[in-house]
């Protein structure tokens, strides 16, 4: 069952295409993975599943019917890239503000902002303005008003953004419990690293269109490059590597990192070690990275590496009304 | 509708929780208060006696000086002024009036020492008691029955009556009524918009526009601020009103009480002087409430003050949408909209002394310029000045008005509020309305 499904999605603005013909599926309960340098059309697509925007076209289908912003609104938190609270605002009142736009009754609200507090160990600030907060306290609120109503779709545009490391491990083991409890969740971001540790599925933008997508083990095993590391007890010599079976990549201290010769096997690789009596010590495979796959796509259709610092993209687009 | 609901409280709650709220609801009213209050005091202020030494060596006015409000008048005989001149003030005068040997008719040489400043007051009633002195004994002499001469003059005031009703007019009351509520028009007009405008800036600089944008549609969240904070002024207003009604119903008491009291016991004369003065501008302010028709004043003026607010705060809204971190883009975005409030005050200041006039009309019919230049000719009577038609085409174009810009600034601010970085003209704000969505 897909929560979301996508279809031949676009919106264009003024001057160019921020998305184009992307279509995609998003299993109920995955952690999905929104990737794609600055400017390809990420925030444009997250503000049209979030509502904020029209497409121009095509369907997105919530839960198997067509999205209905109206409704669905309050089945998704969500914590965009450019987020904020009010400053002046007190912090206990502006989780209930915003708890209670998500459509919540004020007792309820009030019940998980408890739930929430305790769990944070955040109880003291519920009197503290927002401008007292420290800015990693500030995302810590933040992050619990978007999850406050127990949103269906979870959506987290750059999420780890300005988070010190025990803040951010405390957030994605948040990610990681509400996933278990069957929160389907987007997210969105160009630092891969964290794509690998957290996603289960990935889609791949750039340039408002859709590169790739698909499982993130699936993905890994279509890119790889028939690549393996051998450890050795001692190393072998020259002469001892000569073989059309593979060949040598990277060397390292008692170990080397070897391409499968095309109609080799891995058995063949570790034959004619064991023939040369070379003690093996290691022997495993070595798949690419999604920061490899990303670059590698990226740079072979637009024929350059993506530029990392644009500018966020211009929103010239109407939204619902 | 329960999140604009929503929006509208949290507006209205943080403003009216704030302490410059309080301030500024009961400092505005004080000011107002003191501005009439003071000049009367100071008018009326006659605890401090006055006595003034009279020499009279023409022995015209033996005693004739009647004594005025704190104003006491001795009449020195067999005293020589060359020393008394310098002497009055040792014996407790305020001055000394001097009245050489006189021709009757040609006096010349009276004079008054003193030390201060006598003061206008003193300054006119010693001249004019002087003059009519003189000009009974010229009376006398030229064998004038003074009481026949006064059965001659003529002392009455013309009545101007204004509008169908006959209610009594006054000009005067009028302009002050209608230039005071044409200010007061534009004052909010500023203020509250500069402060829907401000609202607007911070939620888009801290970020949380978008955020909320998830929850709520633009134009909820647009409305929601403006209904708020149209609901702070309105309960202000509300406050000043009652605070007045409160003011009229006290004050005559505690007057008429006084003046009773003082008359009972036969106090001296100083006290019932100073109340009867305030009985006096007591019965001035009771005429000038009388001569307006304050329904229509104040039913007109909180039509004008909700539609100028909700025409002009949407286009407020939406400045406030386009600005980015720089305040200084702020100053030149508001110019297009503060330039016809500015223009809107200046044919409010001319229409109120010619509320008849072209210019007037016009100002009153255009929802830019209307709710000033409409609250300046009300109080010159309606359906005398303003007929029936004007009114209702002028609020009916006021209605149609802010549909409009309400309509334009929410096209302006759903995009404008998402939109970050980036500085955005006019130019191409107003683009985003004719787009069609």
């Amino acid at each position: 069952m897909n929560l979301i499904e996508i279809r031949h999605l676009r919106k264009d603005y003024a001057t160019h295409k921020a998305v184009d013909d992307i279509s995609f599926v998003i299993p109920k309960g995955s952690i999905f993975g929104l990737l794609g340098p600055n400017g390809a059309g990420k925030t444009t697509l997250l503000r049209m599943i979030t509502g904020i925007f029209y497409p121009d076209s095509g369907d997105i289908l919530f839960n198997g019917r067509p999205f209905d912003p109206h409704t669905d609104i309050h089945s998704i938190g969500y914590m965009p890239e450019e987020r904020g609270l009010y400053k002046k605002m007190k912090v206990g009142e502006q989780a209930l503000y915003l708890a209670q736009l998500k459509g919540m009754s004020e007792r309820d609200a009030k019940a998980r902002i408890k739930y929430w507090f305790d769990k944070f160990e955040i109880n003291s600030w519920y009197n503290k303005k927002v401008e007292e907060l420290s800015k990693g306290m500030q995302q810590k609120v933040q992050f619990i008003s978007t999850v406050m109503h127990n949103p269906d779709l979870l959506i987290l545009d750059e999420p780890f953004s300005g988070l010190d490391p025990i803040n951010a491990n405390l957030i994605k083991q948040e990610i990681f419990d509400l996933s278990k409890n069957g929160t389907t969740i987007i997210f969105s971001t160009h630092r891969m690293e964290q794509v690998e540790e957290i996603c289960d599925r990935i889609v791949l933008v750039n340039q408002g269109k859709k590169l790739l997508d698909g499982e993130v083990k699936q993905i890994k095993q279509d890119f790889k490059q028939h690549l393996y590391r051998v450890g050795f007890g001692v190393m072998p010599n020259f002469a001892q590597v000569a073989t059309y079976h593979f060949s040598i990549v990277n060397t390292e201290p008692l170990a080397y990192t070897v391409k499968l010769s095309e109609g080799s096997t891995t058995n063949d690789i570790l034959a004619h070690f064991i023939n040369h009596n070379i003690p093996i010590t290691s022997f495993h495979e070595i798949l690419p990275s999604i920061n490899e796959v990303f670059i590698q796509q990226v740079t072979s259709i637009t024929g350059h590496a993506p530029q990392s610092a644009t500018a966020n993209e211009p929103a010239v687009a109407s939204s619902n009304s | 509708m329960n999140k604009i609901w929503l929006i509208i409280k949290r507006e209205f709650i943080t403003r009216v929780k704030k302490r410059t709220f309080l301030i500024v609801t009961l400092m505005v009213p004080l000011f107002f208060a003191a501005m009439i209050v003071v000049p009367i005091l100071i008018a009326t202020n006659t605890k401090e006696e006055k006595r003034i030494a009279v020499i009279d060596d023409s022995h015209l006015f033996n005693n004739r000086f009647p004594d005025d409000k704190g104003v006491y008048y001795k009449y020195l005989v067999n005293t020589n002024i060359d020393t008394f001149q310098h002497k009055y003030a040792d014996y407790g005068y305020a001055g000394l009036l001097y009245i050489p040997e006189l021709d009757i008719d040609r006096p010349a040489g009276i004079t008054y020492y003193s030390n201060a400043q006598p003061g206008l007051s003193v300054e006119s009633k010693l001249t004019r008691r002087v003059n009519d002195l003189i000009e009974e004994e010229r009376l006398k002499k030229a064998n004038i029955d003074a009481a026949q001469l006064k059965a001659v003059k003529s002392d009455i005031t013309i009545d101007f009556q204004t509008g169908e009703e006959g209610r009594k007019g006054s000009a005067a009351v009028a302009y002050g009524v209608g230039y005071a509520s044409g200010f007061i028009i534009y004052i909010i007009l500023m203020f509250f918009g500069m402060s829907v405008m401000r609202g607007v800036m911070e939620e888009k600089v801290s970020r949380i526009a978008e955020v909320m944008i998830s929850s709520v549609k633009p134009f909820q969240l647009m409305m929601g601020k403006i209904i708020g904070i149209a609901a702070v002024g309105l309960l202000q207003f509300l406050i000043w009103v009652a605070l007045i009604i409160c003011v009229q119903l006290i004050l005559p008491l505690f007057i008429s009480t006084d003046a009773v009291s003082a008359m009972n016991e036969g106090n001296t004369m100083m006290q019932s002087g100073s109340s009867a003065a305030m009985i006096e501008a007591m019965e001035k302010i009771q005429f000038i409430m009388g001569s307006i028709n304050w329904t229509a004043v104040i039913s007109c003026f909180v039509f004008y003050f909700l539609g100028g607010y909700l025409f002009y705060s949407a286009l407020f809204a939406a400045v406030g949408s386009l600005v980015n971190e720089d305040p200084t883009d702020a100053q030149a975005l508001t110019f297009p909209i503060t330039l016809p409030i500015i223009i809107g005050i200046m044919v409010m200041v001319s229409s109120v002394q010619n509320p008849s006039g072209n210019v007037a009309f016009w100002g009153s019919i255009i929802p830019f310029t209307s709710p000033m230049v409409m609250m300046a000719r009300i109080p010159y009577g309606v359906p005398g000045t303003v007929s029936y038609w004007e009114l209702a085409l002028s609020m009916s174009l006021l209605i149609i008005g802010f549909l409009f810009t309400t309509w334009m600034a929410g096209k302006i601010y759903r995009t404008g509020i998402l939109m970050y970085g980036k500085k955005i003209t006019w130019k191409e704000a107003l683009k985003w309305v004719t787009r069609k969505s």
